[in-house]
């Protein structure tokens, strides 16, 4: 059963209350426990593999020597022979025997480490899945743990639990509403300044006689005056 | 360590100040280490920020199941399953009867991320409860 599997059904396990332990802690403990060991035996394994790997090389080394010495052996005794030395070439002969039979056995021990080097990296690519799984399980089975937990500390500190979430549309009127507010105010705030800072312009401008008001009461004046002269001409004219 | 999260927090908040408004930080009492961030303006949509195991949660609680319309329930379930990958940083999810957005970080995620997502997350809740305001009461 996958880990997820596990964490839904005890999700959905029985009227759970939020808190109550997801996952049960002697379980925990346990894999925790398992992680620990299943690391010590991967550790053990790996200086195993150095081990055996070392007396592979070693082994090999030892044919290879072996192979020299018996093509060695292979020219004395046919430089015996043809120095027509019958009983030498025998002694020789009988020592490539022994050198082979020796080689013959190395190959065989080197098969063997290499067997065991194979079966040795199989159990450790096992265990380090092993370990990964656990420590994945754990992870997840913590996480739930972890959330519910919060959200119990979560829940106790907002009141009464869930209730005092407030209603979600509600939140959201809440929101929305200050939402708009700001930005009516900031519009308002906007609309105050463009107001205020174009009349306070105005006002300074014409504190200083200068722009269309400032001489507004003269140039009335002016042109009263002027049509009051051309009205008198006019009359004059007819008269 | 939690001082060191509660820190890394404050800052993603000055960082945040200009766009989201005020940023405040406290930790919640309880036996596991929880801050709240309230949002000035948002204060209905606090985000809570939790350490659990090998990661940073970032929850926001959008609403309960008391809150779900029943007719609609289905309907809503599929909204969230069909939108949950579109959301930017932030995931839908739930909590017992609270439905909630979170965004998950590495412990050792730093201010500018932290920043990032909480501006994400605070922003999809809003959003997410607006859009699914349609299948609640």
């Amino acid at each position: 059963m996958s880990i997820f599997s596990k964490i839904l059904s005890a999700l959905k396990g029985s009227a759970r209350e939020i808190g109550e332990s997801v996952v049960d802690a002697n379980a925990t403990r346990i894999y925790e426990q398992e992680i620990h060991e299943s690391k010590a035996a991967l550790a053990r394994a790996k200086q195993d593999l150095t081990l055996v790997m070392a007396q592979e090389k070693a082994a090999e080394r030892e044919i290879e020597r072996l192979g020299k010495e018996i093509l060695r052996f292979e020219d004395h005794a046919l430089a015996a022979l043809d120095k027509a030395e019958e009983s030498l070439a025998g002694d020789v002969a009988t020592r490539i025997a022994e050198l082979e039979a020796e080689r013959d056995a190395q190959q065989r021990a080197r098969a063997d480490f290499a067997q065991h080097i194979a079966s040795l990296k199989d159990l450790i690519r096992q265990a380090e899945a092993r370990v990964r799984e656990h420590e994945r399980e754990l992870a997840v089975a913590k996480t739930t743990e972890s959330v519910y937990r919060a959200t119990e500390s979560i829940s106790q500190s907002m009141g009464s639990g869930a209730s005092k979430l407030g209603s979600a549309r509600e939140s959201l009127e809440r929101i929305k509403e200050r939402h708009t507010l700001t930005a009516d105010r900031m519009k308002a705030a906007e609309e105050l300044d463009a107001e205020f800072g174009t009349k306070a312009l105005e006002k300074k401008l014409a504190a200083a006689g200068i722009g269309g008001d400032a001489n507004r009461k003269e140039a009335v004046l002016a042109r009263l005056k002027a049509q009051r002269d051309a009205d008198r001409a006019a009359s004059d004219e007819q008269q | 360590m939690d001082a060191a999260l509660q820190q890394r927090i404050a800052e993603a908040g000055r960082r945040l100040a200009g766009q989201l408004g005020a940023f405040e930080v406290a930790r919640i009492p309880g036996e596991v280490v929880v801050f709240k961030v309230e949002i000035s303006g948002r204060e209905e949509l606090p985000i809570f920020i939790t350490q659990a195991d090998s990661q940073i949660l970032c929850i926001c609680y959008l609403w309960t199941e008391r809150d779900v319309a029943p007719s609609r329930r289905t309907a809503l379930l599929e909204a969230m399953l069909d939108l949950n990958i579109a959301i930017p940083l932030s995931s839908f999810g739930r909590i017992g009867d609270k439905y909630l957005i979170y965004g998950a970080l590495a412990c050792e995620a730093g201010a500018d991320d932290l920043a990032q997502d909480l501006l994400a997350l605070s922003d999809n809740a809003v959003d997410a409860l607006e859009a699914m305001a349609e299948y609640l009461h």
